[in-house]
């Protein structure tokens, strides 16, 4: 680390400018919540793709594909737990407790990998996969050739679980830099900014899931 | 993560980029050789080559050409050659932020069309969709996109802007670095990433002024193939996507203008030392570059014969030329967004003590409103163009009708962003006009709050009005009335600005240097656009002139007034600030009586021919329509304005060289920036300014800052 940085240091060079902390901290919590401001255009864009692609152009009746209920519920359900550990991950920094801090994080990062694994894997089901677990189907029929009726649903959980995996790399990162000792009580604005796109990454599920998969009947083609 | 920075820091990749440079350059020499010896042998002596010439000669001597400026240029990176001129040529040339980059995204671009065509390979997949012949190997789309894709990545880390993050990811701390790169000169900087807001401003305005040309030059050649009916040197689908890029092309450069306006001018007019984050504000522009790359690369390919717009399911049907463009429109809505954000911030953390909203200067309010629209309405194009890039790549289905898609959708996320973009366009233009207008007339600015406030009141209307775009797609018959009615709301607040640039010319004691002029044509040319604006606007005459001409001359009426015109004023404004001398006031006022005359002329015409039945987007006509000497006329008139701007790129090279130095405050500005030495100083004021008056009070005893003054004063306001 120190060899590299030590390239970046010159005699001749100006001196560095920088804003004083207090004001940074401010520019970089205005400028997150900017961009996750932004990033509800994007997910609300596909959001209103769905019930355009997906509801009856006669009718308007809200439609939807059958899906497994009982995996949707419980992606769902280990992604918003991934939430109330990153914000005990969050509240343990502000207190300087950093053993409760890096399990927090740790957990966190396992549950969304779980989520990652259960979309990605299990619902989309890239390697053709089959079987059941207490009689439940545990894996996904849609393919990418269904037509409409699979397009906007990849197109919806494929922009979710991207996001999933920058927030695991972000919480992971975040937690390498934490067990060598980088954060304190009163700088951390790296544990915020990952506690925040976490949260919202989550938030954004909150609408997914219904509109994916609770709201409207079920049919089996469009 | 250490070791991919330290790479792209080694003397191997200094030693890579000088060959790849110095390949570049031989292919460069021996190709215009070859051609020239072409062009003499058979076209003007009117013999075919030699055999021996063609087959051993000619190919000998290119090889010997590439390989041995590769050689050299590969030879630099360890110190080689440095005493010719060539080597140091290849040597500085190869260390620019330009070549290392583009190094890399060849190098990301192979690995990745490699790394997924052997995936598929391996799955048993063969090609579908549109392929590409690479060497020989066919590949197949999704192959080309991820390579594409990868392909940016790799100009990023070549050209060095993800360092710091890189170099974050591992824990340490990076001081931001200021001044040349070590053992380079100073002008060094404007070819390499750096994270000063000046220099990446000047970085946004020479692209912008290359793009410019190109997105010109495409313009001319099918100009002069519209002039008479009947094909004369173009195929149908060479104007197609000659037409499709002079659109694309020249939107990605008026974005790259208003960073110019925006990065150079927001922090100085409001006393901070930098944007609020510099590295991002570098990332900003050097992602800009690779998505230019790609949309000119799409044209290699085989183009694209969708115009800017793209309409689904005609994209999803073009040529495989279709994929760069959509990847490199994508690719520049991170620089759109990550500039935009970058500038609200900073303008609500680091404004000068005192400097309350309405106390700053008219032009930060364009750049505000502008960047409210740019970093939110990218987004839905942004989804827009992944779909379609999926649709064709893996076969997702949302637009093609013949699966189930809906292709109106389409069009509607596309408008969503498309139409406000035109007021990310024209907002800081018009806030040049405010600010310059003052300034010649020696006057205050008429209305200083009702012209911030329309800036906002236009982004806010933009986002209303996205489907007077579709008055003819076929939607709904109560939507075309609904936005009928908001698109005429967006008069008021324009309006709103005509009345007060009216009223603050009133009995000004105006003066006539080139920006002046520039801002006087561009009210005049903004007057013609937005005239001929509620016509279209207007569903039943929308009907009857939509996808014709008129459409064209209402369009370049609206950005040469709004963007083009008030650009190439602030150019002429502040070069003495940029430079710190003045230009050639008899080129530039050549240039405006050029230019001027020229535009009017052009978009007359193109509005007449409209009427008289020539539609757009297509590269014939009947000669029955009787429009042949229109056409000649307006591409007449777009030749003109094409040798106006060369006029003008001379005047600003030659001038900085050659003109004296400037005066600090050549207009007698009251703006902050002009109370400095220009070039300004590194980081902009050495003790902040205090604000303690009002912006525009030309011509009354007021105070508007106080420079060098620590001590407190209250807020105004």
């Amino acid at each position: 680390m120190s060899s590299v940085v030590a390239e970046t240091h010159h005699a001749h060079e100006v001196h560095s400018h920088e804003l004083p902390w207090p004001q940074q901290l401010r520019a970089n919590r205005i400028g997150l919540w900017l961009f996750m401001f932004s990033e509800v255009f994007l997910f609300a864009a596909l959001l209103v793709a769905r019930f355009v692609l997906w509801n009856d152009p006669e009718t308007g009746a809200i439609t939807r594909p059958e899906l497994s209920q009982e995996l949707g519920l419980l992606t769902t359900v280990v992604l918003l737990l991934s939430s109330f550990f990153m914000n005990r991950a969050e509240t343990a920094m502000e207190v300087g407790d950093r053993k409760r801090f890096l399990n927090g994080l740790l957990t966190t990062a396992i549950l969304g990998t779980l989520f990652f694994i259960g979309v990605v894997f299990m619902e989309w089901n890239i390697f053709g996969l089959s079987g059941t677990l207490f009689g439940i189907e545990l894996f996904g029929h849609l393919k990418p050739s269904d037509g409409v009726i699979s397009g906007i649903f990849f197109a919806m959980t494929g922009m979710h679980a991207i996001h999933v995996l920058s927030g695991i790399i972000f919480i992971l990162i975040v937690w390498n830099n934490g067990r060598k000792g980088h954060y304190s009580p009163e700088k951390h604005w790296g544990v915020e900014a990952c506690a925040i796109y976490w949260h919202y990454v989550d938030v954004v599920w909150v609408f997914y899931y219904p509109a994916l998969y609770l709201i409207g009947t079920a049919v089996h083609s469009m | 993560m250490q070791s991919l920075v330290k790479f792209f820091r080694s003397r191997l990749y200094d030693a890579l980029a000088g060959a790849f440079f110095g390949a570049l350059v031989g292919l460069t020499i021996a190709l215009s050789t070859r051609y020239l010896h072409d062009l003499i042998l058979i076209d003007w002596l009117g013999a075919a080559a030699p055999p021996i010439a063609t087959e051993f000669v000619l190919p000998a001597l290119g090889f010997l050409l590439v390989a041995g400026h590769a050689f050299i240029g590969f030879a630099t990176g360890f110190g080689g050659f440095m005493g010719t001129r060539i080597g140091r040529f290849l040597y500085y040339g190869s260390a620019t932020g330009y070549v290392r980059g583009f190094l890399g995204q060849v190098v990301f671009t192979l690995l990745g069309i490699g790394f997924l065509e052997s995936i598929r390979a391996l799955l048993g997949m063969t090609a579908d969709g549109s392929t590409f012949n690479l060497f020989g190997t066919v590949i197949s789309e999704p192959g080309f996109v991820f390579g594409a894709l990868v392909g940016v990545i790799g100009f990023l880390l070549g050209s060095g802007v993800l360092t710091d993050w890189l170099l974050w990811i591992t824990g340490a701390q990076t001081p931001l670095r200021h001044g040349a790169p070590p053992g380079k000169p100073e002008w060094f900087r404007y070819l390499n990433v750096d994270v000063n807001h000046k220099v990446i401003g000047i970085q946004y305005g020479y692209t912008s002024l290359l793009v410019l040309l190109a997105g010109g030059l495409f313009a001319i050649i099918f100009r002069i193939e519209l002039a008479q009916p009947g094909m004369q040197w173009l195929t149908n689908a060479q104007y197609n996507t000659l037409f499709s890029a002079h659109g694309i092309v020249m939107i990605a450069s008026i974005l790259l203008g208003v960073g110019a306006m925006s990065n150079y001018l927001v922090p100085l007019m409001i006393g901070a030392a930098d944007m609020a984050f510099p590295r991002l504000n570098a990332f900003s522009y050097w992602v800009g570059v690779p998505s230019v790359t790609l949309i000119l690369a799409g044209m290699a390919v085989g183009g694209w014969d969708t115009g800017w717009v793209a309409y689904a399911p005609l994209s999803l049907r073009a040529p495989l030329g279709v994929q760069l463009f959509l990847m490199g429109f994508w690719i520049n809505g991170f620089s759109s967004i990550a500039s935009a954000i970058n500038i609200i911030v900073t303008t609500m953390v680091m404004r000068a003590r005192g400097m309350s909203w309405f106390r700053m200067p008219i032009f930060v309010w364009g750049a505000i409103a502008a960047s409210l629209i740019q970093f939110t309405a990218t987004q839905t194009v942004g989804v827009a163009l992944m779909m379609s890039i999926a649709e064709r790549a893996i076969g997702l289905n949302f637009f093609d009708p013949s699966g189930g898609g809906n292709p109106l959708l389409y069009q509607h996320l596309f408008w969503f962003y498309s139409h406000p973009v035109v007021y990310v366009f024209v907002l800081p233009g018009l806030g040049v006009i405010s600010e310059l207008l003052p300034v010649f007339t020696r006057k205050p600015l008429f209305g200083y709050k009702w012209i911030a406030l329309s800036s906002l009141g236009i982004a806010l209307v933009g986002f209303l009005v996205w489907a007077h775009h579709m008055f003819t797609a076929g939607m709904g018959d109560s939507l075309r009335t609904l936005f009928m009615i908001t698109t005429m709301f967006v008069a008021v607040p324009t309006g709103v600005k005509f009345f007060s640039w009216v009223a603050t010319l009133w009995e000004g004691k105006m003066t006539f240097e080139t920006p002046m002029l520039f801002v006087l044509g561009a009210i005049s040319v903004f007057l013609i656009g937005g005239i001929s604006g509620p016509i279209l606007g207007t569903v039943p005459t929308d009907l009857h002139l939509h996808d014709s001409y008129w459409v064209v001359g209402h369009f370049h009426a609206t950005m040469f007034g709004g963007f083009v015109f008030p650009f190439f004023a602030a150019l002429y404004y502040w070069y003495p600030k940029i430079t710190g001398r003045m230009y050639k006031e008899s080129l530039g006022k050549l240039h405006f009586w050029l230019m001027t005359p020229g535009f009017w002329v052009m978009s007359f015409g193109q509005m007449s021919i409209g009427i008289w039945g020539m539609r757009r987007r297509i590269a014939d006509y009947d000669p029955a329509l009787g429009i042949e000497a229109a056409q000649v006329l307006i591409t007449v008139a777009g030749l003109v304005i094409g040798w106006s701007i060369l006029i003008m790129l001379y005047n600003f090279v030659v001038s900085a060289r050659t003109q004296e130095k400037a005066v600090r405050n050549p207009w007698r500005s009251r703006s902050p920036e002009w109370q400095i030495p220009s070039p300004a100083p590194e980081f902009n004021y050495d003790v902040p300014f205090v604000v303690v008056g009002d912006p525009y009070d030309y011509g009354i005893e007021a105070e508007y800052i106080r420079m060098g003054q620590a001590q407190p004063v209250p807020a105004g306001d």
